[in-house]
C-alpha cells in the first residue's frame, strides 16, 4: 500500500508531465487561455490515461516482451516483439480516445459537449504516448501499478494546465514587452512554474 | 523550382515551427541538455517528418478522409521504428540517453502538423521539401537551445571542455540551474523574445 501512495505522489509532484519531462506541451500552451477550457482537458486526459494505460500495460506484459508470448506456446519464448510497440501503443490510444469520445456522445450528451473538441485532439497528446512509453520503461510489475501511475500522472498534467491557465488569465492585465507577448511570456511562466516544482525533488519517498 | 526552394526555407525562420507556430515542443525540450542528444533528435526528426510527409503525399488521394488520422498515425509510428532501430543498431549510447523520446516524434506535432496542413494538398516531392525544411527548423531551436545549456551548465560542447581551466580557479562556476528542464522552457522564451524583435509582424497583439 505504501509503494502506490509513494508512486502516487511522486508521479503527480516529482514528475510531473510538464515539469520534469515537458509532455504533452503543445496541448497545453495552446488551451491554456481559460480556466475552464483548461479544466475540461484536463480532465479528458486523466480518463483516457487511466484507460490507455491499464491496457497497454497488459498487450505489453503478454504479447509485446521479450518472452511475452510463451502462454501461448512453449515455441514462442524466445520471440521479442518489443520493436513493435510504437506502432501498437499508438494504435490502441487512438482507438480507445474514439471509443471514449462515442461512449461519452452517446451517455454523457452534457459533457461531451463541453469536452468535444479536445477528445480527438488527446489521441496526438505527447503525455499520454509518453505515460505508456515510460510504464514500459519502468516495468511495473502488477496491473495496480500502471493504473495508480496513470492517475497520478493525469492529475499532475490537470493541476499544471489549471494552473498555467489561471496565471494567464491574470496576466492579460499586465505590461508584457512587445515582443514577449503571447508565447515568450507563457514559456518563461512555465518555466518559472517548473523551478517552483523542482522543490519537490528532493523529497525521499 | 523556385517555389520549391521556397517551401524548404520559410520554415526555417519565418514560419519556424517551434518559435512561430508553437508545433512540438512536447517531446523534445528534455534532449537539450547536450549538443550531441539535441543533434541525433534534430536529425531524426528531420528525417520522419520529410519521409512520412512523402508516404502521406502519395497516398493522399487513397486515404478515406474520416479514418485519416489513423493511418497517418501508422505511417509516422513506421518511420519512427525505422529511426529507432536504426540508432540502436548504430548510435546505442545515444539512443539508450534519448531513451521515451525518440518513440514520442509519433506524437510531434509537426509531424501531424505538416501532413495535414501540406502533404495532404501537395506533390509528393514538395512535401518532401516541407517536411525536410520544418525538421531543420526544429533542429535548429533545438541546437541553439542545446548550445546554450551545454555551454553554461557544464562548460563543455559535445562532451570536450572549452572553458579553460583557468577561468574556473578565477572563481566561475558551473550554472547548475541550467541542466534542470525549466531552464530550457525560458531560453526558448528569451529565444521567442529576440526572434519576434527583429520580425515586428509577428508579435502578438
Amino acid at each position: 500500500m505504501a509503494d502506490y501512495i509513494s508512486l502516487f505522489v511522486k508521479s503527480i509532484f516529482i514528475d510531473n508531465m510538464i515539469f520534469a519531462y515537458f509532455l504533452g506541451m503543445c496541448s497545453y500552451l495552446a488551451v491554456s487561455k481559460n480556466v475552464k477550457t483548461a479544466n475540461g482537458l484536463g480532465i479528458a486526459v486523466i480518463a483516457v490515461l487511466l484507460i490507455t494505460l491499464p491496457v497497454n500495460w497488459l498487450l505489453n506484459e503478454y504479447v509485446l516482451k521479450a518472452g511475452a508470448l510463451a502462454w501461448l506456446s512453449p515455441k514462442f519464448a524466445d520471440l521479442d516483439l518489443s520493436f513493435l510497440s510504437f506502432i501498437i501503443f499508438i494504435a490502441v490510444i487512438a482507438a480507445i480516445t474514439q471509443i471514449v469520445e462515442m461512449v461519452v456522445e452517446k451517455s454523457l450528451p452534457n459533457l461531451y459537449s463541453q469536452l468535444g473538441i479536445f477528445l480527438p485532439l488527446i489521441a496526438v497528446n505527447c503525455a499520454i504516448l509518453g505515460g505508456s512509453l515510460f510504464m514500459q520503461e519502468r516495468d511495473f510489475v502488477n496491473i495496480g501499478e500502471p493504473i495508480v501511475y496513470a492517475l497520478g500522472s493525469g492529475i499532475g498534467w490537470w493541476l499544471a494546465i489549471v494552473a498555467l491557465a489561471a496565471i494567464r488569465e491574470k496576466m492579460a492585465y499586465s505590461h508584457v514587452p512587445a515582443g514577449l507577448k503571447g508565447l515568450g511570456i507563457t514559456f518563461i511562466t512555465v518555466g518559472l512554474m517548473g523551478i517552483a516544482f523542482m522543490t519537490f525533488m528532493g523529497i525521499q519517498l | 523550382m523556385g517555389n520549391i526552394k521556397e517551401t524548404f526555407l520559410n520554415p526555417i525562420f519565418k514560419g519556424n515551427p517551434i518559435s512561430v507556430l508553437v508545433l512540438g515542443i512536447c517531446s523534445s525540450l528534455a534532449v537539450t541538455v547536450q549538443l550531441k542528444g539535441a543533434i541525433v533528435m534534430g536529425l531524426s526528426v528531420m528525417i520522419v517528418t520529410g519521409l512520412s510527409s512523402f508516404v502521406c503525399s502519395l497516398l493522399r488521394n487513397t486515404i478515406p478522409n474520416r479514418i485519416r488520422i489513423i493511418v497517418q498515425l501508422v505511417v509516422v509510428a513506421l518511420m519512427v521504428i525505422l529511426v529507432d532501430q536504426v540508432l540502436k543498431a548504430y548510435a546505442y549510447s545515444v539512443s539508450k540517453t534519448l531513451s521515451v523520446y525518440i518513440g514520442l516524434i509519433i506524437t510531434n506535432c509537426i509531424v501531424m502538423g505538416r501532413i495535414e496542413a501540406y502533404a495532404l494538398g501537395n506533390k509528393p516531392f514538395a512535401s518532401l521539401m516541407d517536411g525536410l525544411g520544418n525538421g531543420l527548423g526544429y533542429a535548429m531551436i533545438l541546437v541553439i537551445v542545446a548550445f546554450f545549456r551545454e555551454l553554461l551548465g557544464s562548460g563543455t560542447l559535445f562532451g570536450f571542455q572549452v572553458i579553460p581551466q583557468a577561468v574556473y580557479e578565477f572563481g566561475y562556476m558551473n550554472n547548475g540551474l541550467m541542466i534542470l528542464p525549466p531552464m530550457a522552457l525560458i531560453l526558448l522564451g528569451c529565444i521567442i523574445w529576440v526572434q519576434r524583435s527583429i520580425q515586428k509582424d509577428l508579435q502578438e497583439k
